[in-house]
């Protein structure tokens, strides 16, 4: 078991948005998490990744045998959880290239691996940004700065093939890319699915799950799980919309 | 109680009297005896400044400028490429560093000649002695066409007294790049002004970063005087411990259609103070001027303090100008980002603040410089990135 969610009730400045949410993702599993906007989706994303402003007021969340709910932001990402951010954070005057060395050094060295040193690093991250077809300009750039939409969703998965995590939440990585990048990105994720890691994709649209299959399918409403099933049921959705999932959650 | 409002201020007998009497005594060119006679003198009658001057208000010099300071003796050093005009542009009346300098100073000059480009850029390292007071005073002329990179770099490795003073002329089309770097020992004293022209369709481009001192200041004019002229002056104060910082700059639009760029940038840890105070004026007639002025401050300490002043004065329409300043703390969701890809909290907070303070370093096209800043702001730190 990779990740085991039980009941868990997570909100912002008092206000409940996850209301006994549960799911278990395995190993080599893809699994999809739709829902109408506001249905606590990124929340969920957030509470994972174990942002500050949430607050846990009950459930457990295991992850790899530990409780994640303990760890802390960092902790956890040493751990292997990776979030991609529905909107990619600037970091003015820090360079791609020496950010995402730092943040590999560290899970090296959490790992017990070799550290490596610039020019080391150069060579990997020319091969990582092949599989989301990033050009190396792109090292040498502030973080995300003057990035558009579309390159700040590949620099996320360009960092998750760096990191390359036990566990990845991408949140809306879809939305804002236009059917080249969707494509692009796509592929980058299916090349970095593997039967070690567990992939939770959260988005709107179908559209993605044209390109990234996944094995299961939750919706999401009104901060819980209202519906699970196969990949069929993202169809479903598409052609009947979301009032219906809304409805089911009242 | 007549009395005392007809009495005039007292010439004041201070430290500097006796060199300068020497000094002057082997003053042998008569323009320059005269011009530093003038500049003793208005030192002699208002002395240095003090916070009851409202430019002075945050900053007060009163225990450095009364400790024993020892005049130093390169103080003479005379440029034979030195031209009495140029010296009689630069405003000695500003206050009595300026007075001082002028008095005490020792010239140096760069020509670049017409139409030249210099790859290689000219380095002054100007550094005092325990207990020495310097007074460098460097005159950079820029002719029609040319482009070169000043490098200045304020480097006194003991307790020192440094009074500096620079005067830029960018003539037509010319391209001056100028760094300016004062990175002093920590118990130095440094007060430096620059007086910037720019000329028809020049280029300035400056950089300041200040690293160093104890209390430190510095004042920078830059003065469009003729249409298409461009500026960058930009710079960066970065302290810690008891360290306290002063820039105060005006750029002076008199005339049409120039561009002026600013952003200083403060990082404030410990109980270190900065202070920023930058005037643009756009004067009548400046139809067409474009500036755009920014200070963002970064407080590292509760205890750490910045008093910030961006001021427009605009007495014309037709132009575009935005300024605005910030004094904060690090962004959370910054933060929050840099945790998720796994870097531990001290650290990706080492990181903004790099970053933040990159924006301005990065400005630097001087390799070795750049290099160099980069690891003393990585040591200012205590990181390793
Ligand atoms: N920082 C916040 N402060 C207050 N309410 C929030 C905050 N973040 C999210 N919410 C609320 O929580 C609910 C779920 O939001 P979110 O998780 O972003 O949904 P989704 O990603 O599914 O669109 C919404 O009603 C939203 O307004
Ligand atoms: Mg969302």
């Amino acid at each position: 078991m990779l990740l085991e969610v039980k009941d868990l009730h997570a909100g912002i400045d008092g206000k409940e948005i996850l209301k006994g949410l549960n799911l278990t993702v395995r190993k080599g599993e893809v699994h999809a998490i739709m829902g109408p906007n506001g249905s606590g989706k990124s929340t969920l994303s957030k509470v994972l990744a174990g942002h500050p402003s949430y607050e846990v007021t009950s459930g457990t969340v295991t992850f790899d045998g530990k409780n994640l709910l303990e760890l802390e932001p960092d902790e956890r990402a040493r751990e292997g959880v990776f979030m991609a951010f529905q909107y990619p954070v600037e970091v003015p005057g820090v360079s791609n290239s020496q950010f995402l060395r730092l943040a590999y050094n560290q899970k090296a060295k959490h790992n017990g691996e070799e550290e490596l040193d610039p020019l080391e690093f150069n060579d990997l991250l020319k091969e990582k940004a092949k599989i989301v077809e990033m050009d190396p300009q792109f090292f040498k750039r502030s973080v995300n700065e003057g990035f558009s939409g579309g390159e700040k969703k590949r620099n996320e998965i360009l960092q998750m093939a760096v990191l390359e995590p036990k566990l990845a939440i991408l949140d809306e990585t879809d939305s804002g890319l236009d059917i080249d990048a969707l494509r692009i990105v796509a592929e980058g994720v299916n090349k970095l699915r593997t039967s070690e890691n567990g992939i939770i994709l959260v988005t709107h649209y179908q559209r993605l799950l044209n390109y990234i299959v996944p094995d299961f399918v939750h919706v999401l409403a009104g901060g819980k799980v209202v519906k699970e099933g196969g990949k069929e049921l993202a169809l479903e959705l598409e052609e009947k919309g979301y009032d219906w999932v809304k409805a089911a959650a009242k | 109680m007549k009395g005392f409002m007809t009495m005039t201020i007292a010439v004041s007998e201070t430290q500097f009297t006796q060199p300068f009497k020497d000094q002057i005594a082997n003053e042998d060119n008569a323009d320059l005896r005269e011009l530093r006679e003038r500049a003793f003198e208005h030192f002699a009658k208002n002395g240095f400044p003090t916070p009851n001057l409202e430019d002075w208000k945050y900053t007060n010099v009163s225990e450095a400028v009364s400790e024993k300071w020892l005049v130093s003796s390169e103080s003479r050093t005379i440029d034979s490429d030195l031209d009495i005009e140029t010296l009689r542009k630069f405003r000695y009346d500003r206050n009595g560093f300026t007075a001082l300098n002028q008095a005490f100073a020792a010239y140096r000059v760069i020509r670049i000649p017409k139409e030249t480009s210099v790859d290689e850029p000219f380095i002054l390292e100007h550094s005092a002695m325990v207990g020495e007071a310097i007074f460098p005073h460097t005159i950079v002329i820029a002719e029609a066409g040319s482009r070169a990179t000043l490098v200045e770099i304020f480097a006194s490795d003991a307790a020192g007294f440094t009074n500096s003073a620079t005067q830029i002329f960018v003539e037509e089309n010319a391209n001056l790049t100028h760094c300016r770097v004062q990175k002093d020992a920590g118990d130095a004293f440094n007060y430096g002004v620059t007086e910037v022209t720019v000329g028809p369709a020049a280029l300035y481009n400056a950089t300041s970063i200040n690293l160093g001192g104890a209390i430190t200041r510095h004042d920078i004019e830059v003065v469009f005087t003729a249409e298409g002229g461009e500026a960058f002056v930009d710079g960066l104060y970065m302290l810690s411990g008891s360290q306290h910082h002063d820039t105060h700059s005006i750029i002076d639009h008199k005339v049409p259609n120039c561009t002026s760029h600013q952003s200083y940038k403060g990082v404030l840890n410990d109980t270190s103070r900065g202070v920023f105070n930058g005037k643009v004026f756009v004067r009548e007639g400046a139809r067409g001027t474009d500036a755009i002025q920014s200070n963002k401050n970064l407080l590292l300490s509760n205890d750490a303090r910045v008093d910030t002043k961006p001021q427009l004065e605009i007495f014309n329409e037709d132009v575009k100008c935005a300024h605005g300043a910030t004094v904060g703390q690090l962004e959370e969701e910054e933060l929050f980002y840099l945790l998720t890809r796994g870097l531990p909290d001290p650290l990706a907070r080492n990181l903004l603040t790099y970053g933040f303070a990159e924006e301005i370093i990065n400005k630097i096209e001087v390799e070795s410089l750049k290099e160099e800043l980069d690891a003393a702001v990585l040591n200012r730190l205590n990181a390793e990135i």
